[in-house]
């Protein structure tokens, strides 16, 4: 047990100059937590108007402009200020040098650009929210996005930005673990959180230029009527559509492929195991990361596309679920007659599990046309999403935020506390989602502010459900604040891990390590008898 | 030679030029993926309007287009003699060609400023401001949206390789270069070849029916 010594990246400079100006992947790390955080709250508190104004049928307490625009501001704040940059840029920063034995990622000052455009961008966009804000919902969808007289443009403009945050730091990761792995780590000794981190990468720096396309035509079509989306000057709404998903279905695994990383260490580090299938897990990430390009078209069934490209959309989303499910098969295989410790990092991950699990054959039953026609921008498809995301992402962000609380700094949480919250924010998840997926199979659109009387009930239990989430909320925020200055003091390993992550001093001193690390044995090995084979 | 400090933290120049070189290469990637969004949108409106972009094709000034693609062809080869020179230890020699290439990209945008220029006199604006009479307005507006769009990213794109090649091109005449430590002026040439090659692919679908 040694205490925070005065090495830590923690005390290497004290001011706040020393924050804004630093190269250390670790501090970057935690400056993007703190951001994510901040936009995870501020979309929360979104989230929380809107299911207010939904209590009651008819105007509860804003209008149908000021719902629209809470819901696109909801939609905007956690797709691109917290779930697609959480667990790459905070932990993924923080962790991945740690994890290949490196002193940095690839290029640190890059690294520190992308914290600045992305407080650029974020800046932009909630600008746009002082000018009005936009009421397009996150998918900007033309043509009503061109034309529409709310504030769209500086939220187009912002995403654009938080788009090249998103493309600098996928291009830092892959250079940092083609380039800069200790001696003697092999791929194949790669922790599975880092070839999550990894995939992810590879489909951010892939997808999002095309997107950062698309928001800039969006833009110019309203600055000059370019005309490229608009029927009216002979442009087609649909390659909107087309153009945005072959983005924004790949987005979904940025947001859901690091989330599985946080759990493939936390399922092994919680239940002393190796990964049972350490191959598969890699080969189904980067399948994952593959096949969902090729998957955008499920997401226009209804948009009148062809029914040979429906067909084959959804075939090639089917593969997904595929891959999908070899993870959760590896998970359990891992789990079983494991040693379990009932801590709320391992509580946490069973919930993403469920939620994946239950998210994801809902996924497979709207991949199916016919369904999916019934389905289609109901509340289904939005509890289906909030399932997957919110369930799978948020679940692993509060995993990651948990297991390697410690590890960042140096102090533990009170554990009770922890696990009533972890059980709390499960059950408020499924209360707020499973009547959206009821509301949704008995035909209540998105998106309206307004509903018939006899949904009332319903909504009032997702509401209710929402208030849990918020309480479970709280309560981490404060326990978490009160253990950054009074937890007790966690040692360097306090989960008694096998990740390579734990082999530095908790916190890391600025440079990761005293003597440099050695890897002899693969990651997460926990059972170390030699089996017996023949020579 | 590159910072100490740098150096550090890679262990050996090898393993820091190799970064290097897979970040640009990946950055590059990313580049090609934001023009292929542009090429999409012009095969899909291409197939939808045939004979609008036929007629508005013929309109282009294919002799000032030519003229330009000449003008990026020779310097890419410039900046590979130049790139060339440095590793080959006579900075001094690379520098002037990295500059004289960064001229001829100068040269480039100037073409197209001409170009531009009689567009708008024309009347061959983009979207709503589309007044030319000779193409019928439906389709080869959109051809005339995406023909900005096109040469306008690659034009930025010039500019930025502009400024890229003169510093890298003073700064190769000051000295700073040499065969032991060329990796800036290497990944500067790649980036000028990519502005290049997008080029090659610009010009015939605008220009060339
Ligand atoms: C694994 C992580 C997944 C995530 C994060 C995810 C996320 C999403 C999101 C955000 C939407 C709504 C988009 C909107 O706003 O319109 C959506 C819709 C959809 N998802 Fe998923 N999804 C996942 C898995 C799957 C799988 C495995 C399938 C199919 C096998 C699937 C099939 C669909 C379909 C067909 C829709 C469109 C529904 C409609 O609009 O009618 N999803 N998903
Ligand atoms: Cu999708």
């Amino acid at each position: 047990m040694s205490p925070p010594a005065a090495e830590s990246y923690l005390s290497d400079g004290r001011t706040l100059w020393s924050w804004l100006t630093t190269h250390d992947h670790k501090r970057i790390g935690v400056m993007f937590l703190v951001l994510t955080l901040f936009f995870f709250f501020l979309g929360g508190l979104f989230a929380l108007a809107l299911r207010i104004e939904l209590l009651t049928p008819g105007r509860t307490v804003m209008g149908h402009l000021a719902y629209n625009r809470m819901f696109t501001l909801h939609g905007v704040t956690m797709v691109w200020l917290f779930m697609i940059p959480a667990i790459p840029s905070a932990f993924g920063n923080f962790l991945v040098p740690l994890m290949i034995g490196a002193r940095d990622v690839a290029f640190p000052r890059l690294n520190l650009a992308s914290v600045y455009l992305y407080v650029l961008g974020a800046s932009v966009a909630l600008w746009g929210m002082f000018e009005g804000g936009a009421d397009t919902g996150w998918t900007f969808y033309t043509p009503y996005s061109t034309t529409t007289g709310t504030a769209v443009l500086p939220v187009l403009v912002g995403v654009f930005i938080i788009g090249f945050s998103t493309i600098v730091t996928g291009l830092n990761f892959i250079a940092t673990v083609h380039t800069l792995r200790a001696p003697g780590l092999t791929w194949m000794k790669l922790p599975l959180f880092v070839w999550a981190i990894y995939g992810t990468s590879i489909i951010q720096v892939l997808a999002t230029p095309v997107l950062g396309m698309v928001l800039a035509l969006v833009a110019l079509e309203r600055v000059v009527g370019a005309g490229i989306f608009d029927p009216a000057r002979g442009g087609d709404p649909l390659l909107f559509q087309h153009l945005f998903w072959f983005y924004s279905h790949p987005a979904v695994y940025i947001m859901v492929l690091p989330s599985m990383g946080v759990i493939s260490e936390a399922v092994s580090a919680f239940s002393r195991k190796n990964a049972f299938s350490y191959r598969m897990i890699v080969y189904s990430t980067l399948g994952i990361a593959f096949v969902g390009f090729f998957t955008w078209g499920h997401h226009m069934f209804a948009s009148g596309q062809s029914t040979f490209g429906s067909g084959a959309f959804g075939a090639m989303s089917m593969l997904v679920a595929i891959f999908t499910a070899i993870k959760i098969f590896s998970w359990l295989g891992t789990l079983y007659r494991g040693s379990i410790a009932i801590e709320s990092p391992l509580l946490y991950t069973l919930g993403f599990m469920f939620f994946l699990f239950f998210g994801g054959m809902i996924g497979v039953a709207y991949a199916t046309t016919s369904l999916n026609l019934h389905w289609h921008d109901t509340y289904s498809v939005v509890a289906h999403f909030h399932f997957i995301m919110v369930g799978a992402t948020v679940m692993a962000f509060l995993a990651a935020l948990h297991y390697w609380f410690p590890k960042m700094f140096g102090r533990c949480f009170p554990a009770k506390l922890a696990n009533g919250a972890a059980v709390l924010i499960i059950f408020g998840f499924i209360a707020t989602f499973v009547p959206q997926f009821l509301l949704g199979n008995l035909g209540m659109p998105r998106r309206y502010a307004d509903y018939p009387p006899h949904f009332q009930s319903l909504h009032v239990a997702s509401t209710a459900g929402a208030s849990l989430l918020a309480f479970g909320f709280l309560a981490i925020a404060g326990y978490l604040a009160w253990s950054l200055r009074h937890g007790a003091l966690a040692g360097d390993n306090p989960w008694g891990s096998e990740g390579f992550e734990w082999r530095s001093a908790s916190p890391p001193p600025t440079h990761n390590f005293s003597t440099p690390p050695q890897y002899p044995t693969g990651p997460h090995e926990y059972s170390r008898e030699e089996v017996p084979h023949a020579a | 030679m590159p910072p100490e400090a740098v150096t550090e933290h890679w262990g050996s120049e090898d393993a820091r030029k190799q970064a290097a070189y897979l970040g640009m290469w990946v950055f590059i990637a990313t580049e090609v993926l934001l023009f292929a969004a542009l090429f999409t949108a012009y095969g899909v409106y291409r197939s939808v309007y045939p004979e609008a972009f036929r007629a508005a094709q013929l309109t282009m000034e294919v002799g000032l287009g030519t003229l330009n693609t000449f003008l990026l062809v020779t310097s890419s080869i410039l900046v590979a003699l130049g790139v060339h020179a440095v590793r080959g230890n006579r900075p001094g020699l690379g520098g002037a060609l990295l500059l004289s290439a960064a001229l001829l990209g100068v040269v480039f945008l100037a073409v197209k400023g001409v170009e531009y220029a009689h567009h708008v006199k024309e009347g061959g604006l983009p979207g709503d401001a589309y007044r030319f009479t000779e193409v019928p307005r439906v389709g080869a507006s959109l051809f005339f949206t995406l023909y900005y769009l096109l040469t306008g990213v690659h034009a930025l794109h010039v500019t930025v390789g502009v400024g890229v090649l003169t510093v890298l091109g003073v700064r190769s005449a000051a000295g700073t270069f040499s065969a032991a430590y060329a990796t800036p002026v290497e990944l500067g040439g790649m980036y000028w070849h990519l502005v290049d090659v997008v080029w090659l692919f610009v010009y015939p679908i605008l220009y060339l029916s």
